[in-house]
Order: C-alpha cells, then structure tokens, then sequence
C-alpha cells in the first residue's frame, strides 16, 4: 500500500467518522438555534432513544412500529421538559438553563438505565458491517451509509425550515423572540416542535451509534465528541455542524496516526477540543456562526 | 426581634467598610467557627469528620473557587477538575523531591503551579466568550486529564498511573487521626475563605463583577479586560489547586487521574449554580447541599427497608439528583444564599409583616 493511499483511507475514515459526530451535534444546534438553549441533555436524549428503540425491538416489535413508538416517545419527552424545565425558567440566564438541562441528563441517564437495563445490547437493523475496497483505499461501509444518513438528515432538516410553515416560524423565533411572538408565532408550542426534532435527531444518531458500539452508557458520551465539533462550526449553523464533523473527524484521526506516537498516544481525548480552540481564536463564533456583535 | 441593626452606629470609616456590619452576622460567626472548631472535634464521631465534613470543607474551596472565576468574574469554566488534579500532583512531586519543606508551603506553591497552568488556559478567554469559552475550558479539562495519566514524570514514574500520597505532618505533629485532618482542613479553608471574602470587596472583586456584567462597558471605564480575567483565572485555579492537594493528602490518600476528572468539574459547578453565583456564603451551603445529598440518597431505601438491587439504587440516585437540580432551579435561580438573604430580611421585621 502506497504512503498516499495510506493517508487517504486515514482521512476517509475520519471524515466518515466525523459525520457521526455532526448527527449528535444536529441536536444541538436545532434547540440552540430556536431557544438559546446550550442543551447538555443531548447525549443523554440520544442514548435514551437509542435505548427505548433497541429495547421495544427485544420485546418483539416489527422495526417501523419500534421507530414510531420511540418517536413518540421523543415527543411525549419534548412536552414535558417544555412543561416542567423550559416554562418556568423562562427570562433566566443562560447559564441557569444550561445547569437545567445537565439535571435533564442525570435524570435520563438514570430512567432510560432503569426502565430498559444497563446491559450492553446489540443492536442490528440489517446495516452491512463488512469493509469494502475502493481501489487501493478501505472504507467501511457501516461508515458510508452512516454518511448518507447524515446527509439526507440535513436535507430534510433544510426543506423543514425552508419549505414549511413551522420551519418559517421556527427560524423566525430563531432570529428574534419578541419578534415572532408579536407577529403571534405561539413559543411554547415551537419550543415543543424544537425539542421533539432535537428528538428525532437523537434517535437517528442513537441507532446509528447504537448499532456501532451497541447500546449502552458510552453511547451519552459521545456528545463529549460532538461539543468541539459544535463549537467549531458555530453554535447556530446547520452546515456548520457538517463540516466542523468533518474537520474534526479527519482531523482527530490524522493526528492520532501522525501525531499520536510522538506524544504518547491517546491524544484523540483532547485533539478536537484544541483544534476548535484554536480556529475560535481567529473566529470567536465558530466557522459559521452568526457574527458576534457587542453593543453597550 | 433578634436580628435588627437599629442603633448600630456607624461612627468611623472603619466601621463602614467593615465585611461584617452588622453585630450579629458577627456573633453568628463567631458560634460557627466556635462550633466548627471546637464542638465538632469534641463531639463527631470518625464517620463523620471523616466521610462527611472533611470532603464537604474540601469541596467547598474548590467551590470558592469556582465561583471568583464563575460568579464573580462571570468566566464558566468546566475544567475545575483539571486545575484541582494539577495542586494535587504538583503537591506530590514538590512533596517528593523537598520531603523537608513545610506542608503550608507545599501547598501554597502547589496552588501557584495551579494558578500558572490557569492563566495559560485563561487566555482564550479574552477572545472567546460564554458558552464558546465554556467548551473550550473542557480543552483543559480533558488536555490535563490525559497528562496525568500520560506524562510518566507527573506521577513520578508510577507503573499503575495512581499515587500513593506521603503522610504530612506539621511541625513535628503528624496530621493522621480524622479530628487532625479536619482541623487541618478547616484551617485552610476558614483562612482562604476569608481571604476570599475580602477580595471580592477589594479593587479585584469589583472588576470583575464589573467584567461580569458588561464587559465592553468596564473596559471603556477604564478596567484592562487582559489583566482582569487573567487574574481571575489564576486566583481561581490557586483555589481549586489548593482544594485539589488538601483532597489528594487529606481525604483520598491514594490518587487516580478519574478523582479530577469532568465529573469532578461538573460536581463543583452544581455546588455553585445550587449554592448560588457570586456569594462566598452559597459555596458552602452548595457543597454542603451537593455532598450529603448522594450519602442521604444511599441511605434512604436502607432505612425505609425497600429491597432494591445496588443498580437500582443507583439509577434511582442519578434520577432524584438530576429531578432535585431541576426543581431547585425551577424554584430558586439564584440558589440558596438567596433564600438565607430572604429569611434575614423576614426576620429584620419579624414579627411585623411590614
């Protein structure tokens, strides 16, 4: 195998890694963009569905029903987080709502365990595992379907906001709070709308994660992957969280394989944090962030 | 009746600008550290001084820590664990290679290693602001958690990655029964409590809450956002370095890189949001809240003699503690300084309702 085709397979396989990363990301983005919201529960939303999924399938559901249920189940969620966390914190810093959905987490975490079990499952909804060459270079194909997954996900996300009444009202309250509710877009119910997609989201990502490393607790921490993918691509843009994923999934696996045998190893825990460190010196809203502007 | 400042003259400059005006906030403070040092020693029993009140004074440090950088100076940061892992094992290795210098100067110079590697990632503060720079500390976080583990010479060379901390002893009396370590601790944190109390009124304190607040407005009154924030950091992270060591020598004895990791962070930012931001008082009634509250948890199956598996338990605990944030944030945002600065202006007019 030649040095070139070395280096492509590494970078393929990165930037098909990274796109797993946007999928968590997307979740963010969506309540952050339409609530100012910086959602930590996100990766607890991700495993909580990817746990209620795999665990109506072990109960012998067809997988269309077992995904309609989950997404209901998404949705009764996004209800009632709007009920008893979002409506009566309304008009508090941001920083309150942040510690408010990290005690989200926590309680998801523990009732998604305790309805479902703690044990890993498996989850397999009949994606191809095996690698396939392309030329010199391979790729796994889990990886490339993954991918276009992804791809469709912010297809659609982008015909929703664009095309659609709600999608109108939502990049409305996006842009201006006081603004769209004067012209009577009603805010609870779009923050119910925001959450129930952040939701959706979730699941996709947790049965994709879900079917990678199984079900379990470390599938919650892979929004840890997904935060210097967030901040890299801007909190509030769409296409940002793609391609910061990208970035930061070619960049993390060039460095472990470059980088990673002079320092040590084991650098992947903190590479991505450090890249978006530094492009947020040079643009301090993310690549594609809305600019900043500061008035007195 | 009993807690009304009327006649209570303030006749010098002193007594303006003194930190306890009122006389009985004074006398109150007095039986607290009268309490605290004398009656706890005399009365707790092991479990408690050592399960209980040595980590919650530890965890309160950290917390005041936290909260010059996050309440005071408006800087949310997620890498506390990280600062406090760096005073734990630069105390080690200073405690290695000098086994003659006095534990306080250990520690002391433990917390200014702590301070340097603060100011180094406070930097991108200046140029990265609110949850961006919420994120970019978890840099730290994770940078210092994987140094601990990777740099062989930070652990002194420790094939398992953990350390086994020496005994400390101080002026020839070894510091190894559980009323010595409180004591111990309680000194350390009764002095840098004050301390911290005194800064936060002093020409620092202001500028930050002034950066806090606005901070193009505080630059353009003439408040240098780079020395600021910097020192910001680097008192913080003196703070959680201290916090840091005192938990390594004190209470664990024998460190892993996972007792500083981002649960540790998270654990001190719940102690503030829950005691309350910008209030020296709310770091302690956090800790206090934050650390009996999984102990009280634990216990509460056991007593009420519910028969449920260790698992249970334990998801039961995760639920109950994520449902009690929520709630308390839903109830009181600014945290439970905020309730005590309530119950004292009821109690100025108790028993009249105006």
């Amino acid at each position: 195998m030649t040095p070139v085709s070395f280096i492509i397979e590494v970078t393929v396989g990165g930037l098909l890694t990274g796109v797993m990363y946007s999928l968590v990301a997307l979740g963010f983005v969506l309540i952050y963009k339409a609530s100012g919201v910086f959602n930590y529960a996100q990766g607890s939303m991700v495993l909580f569905a990817a746990l209620s999924f795999v665990g109506q399938l072990e109960l012998g559901m067809p997988i269309w029903l077992a995904v309609l249920v989950t997404v209901a189940i998404m949705v009764a969620l996004a209800y009632v987080v709007e009920r008893l966390v979002l409506r009566p914190l309304v008009n508090q810093e941001q920083i309150t709502l942040f510690m408010a959905t990290i005690g989200i987490s926590f309680f998801l975490d523990g009732f998604g365990q305790e309805i479902w079990g703690s044990d890993v499952h498996t989850l397999n909804i009949g994606i191809p595992q095996n690698p396939i060459f392309l030329g010199d270079v391979l790729i796994n194909q889990f990886d490339l379907i993954a991918a276009v997954v992804a791809g469709s996900l912010v297809a659609a996300l982008a015909l929703f906001f664009q095309y659609t009444r709600v999608g109108r009202a939502l990049r409305a309250v996006a842009d201006d709070h006081q603004a769209a509710m004067s012209v009577g877009i009603p805010l609870k119910s779009i923050w119910v709308v925001v959450w129930s997609a952040a939701g959706i989201v979730a699941l996709v990502a947790g049965i994709m994660w879900g079917s990678k490393l199984g079900v379990q607790f470390s599938v919650a921490l892979v929004a840890l992957k997904a935060l210097p993918v967030l901040i890299l691509g801007g909190f509030t843009s769409i296409p940002g969280a793609i391609i910061g994923g990208l970035i930061i999934g070619a960049g993390e696996k060039l460095s472990e394989v470059f980088l990673g045998p002079m320092l040590g190893g084991g650098i992947e825990t903190w590479f991505a944090y450090m890249l978006a460190m530094l492009v947020l010196l040079i643009r301090p809203q993310g690549l594609f962030g809305e600019r900043i502007i500061e008035r007195v | 009746m009993l807690y009304r400042e009327v006649g209570q003259f303030k006749t010098s400059y002193a007594a303006d600008q003194a930190i306890f005006p009122i006389m009985q906030d004074r006398i109150g403070l007095i039986i607290v550290l009268l309490i605290a040092f004398v009656a706890v020693p005399l009365v707790g029993n092991d479990y408690w001084l050592r399960t209980l009140l040595t980590p919650f004074l530890i965890f309160a440090l950290a917390a005041i820590g936290l909260n010059l950088l996050t309440g005071y100076a408006g800087q949310v940061s997620l890498g506390t664990g990280g600062f406090m892992g760096v005073g734990a094992y630069a105390a080690y290795n200073i405690a290695i290679w000098l086994p003659w210098l006095n534990i306080f100067v250990v520690f002391a110079l433990a917390g200014l290693v702590a301070a340097g590697v603060g100011i180094l990632f406070g930097l991108p503060s200046l140029r990265i602001k609110g949850f961006y720079l919420a994120v970019a500390t978890l840099a730290a976080q994770f940078f210092l958690g994987w140094a601990f583990i990777r740099v062989p010479w930070v652990t002194h060379y420790s094939a398992s990655g953990s350390i086994t901390l020496p005994a400390i002893a101080i002026f020839g009396v070894a510091i190894n029964s559980s009323v010595s370590r409180y004591l111990f601790t309680l000194c350390i944190v009764s002095v840098l409590a004050l301390v911290a109390k005194n800064l936060v009124r002093s020409n620092a304190g202001r500028a930050w809450m002034a950066i806090r607040d606005m901070d193009i407005a505080a630059e353009i009154i003439g408040i240098r956002p780079l020395r600021t924030k910097l020192l910001a950091f680097a008192v913080s992270s003196f703070y959680c370095g201290i916090a840091g060591a005192l938990l390594a020598f004190v209470f664990l004895e024998s460190v892993e890189p996972a007792a500083f990791d981002l649960d540790r962070s998270f654990q001190i930012l719940f102690m503030i949001i829950i005691g309350g931001l910008g209030s020296i008082l709310g770091s302690f009634l956090g800790a206090a809240f934050i650390t009996l509250l999984p102990i009280f948890l634990n216990r509460v199956p056991t007593t009420l003699g519910l028969p449920l598996g260790t698992a249970t338990i334990s998801h039961l605990e995760f639920m109950t503690f994520g449902a009690l944030i929520v709630f308390f944030l839903v109830v009181e945002p600014h945290g439970l300084a905020r309730l005590w600065q309530i119950g004292k202006e009821k109690l100025r007019l108790w028993p009249f309702p105006h």
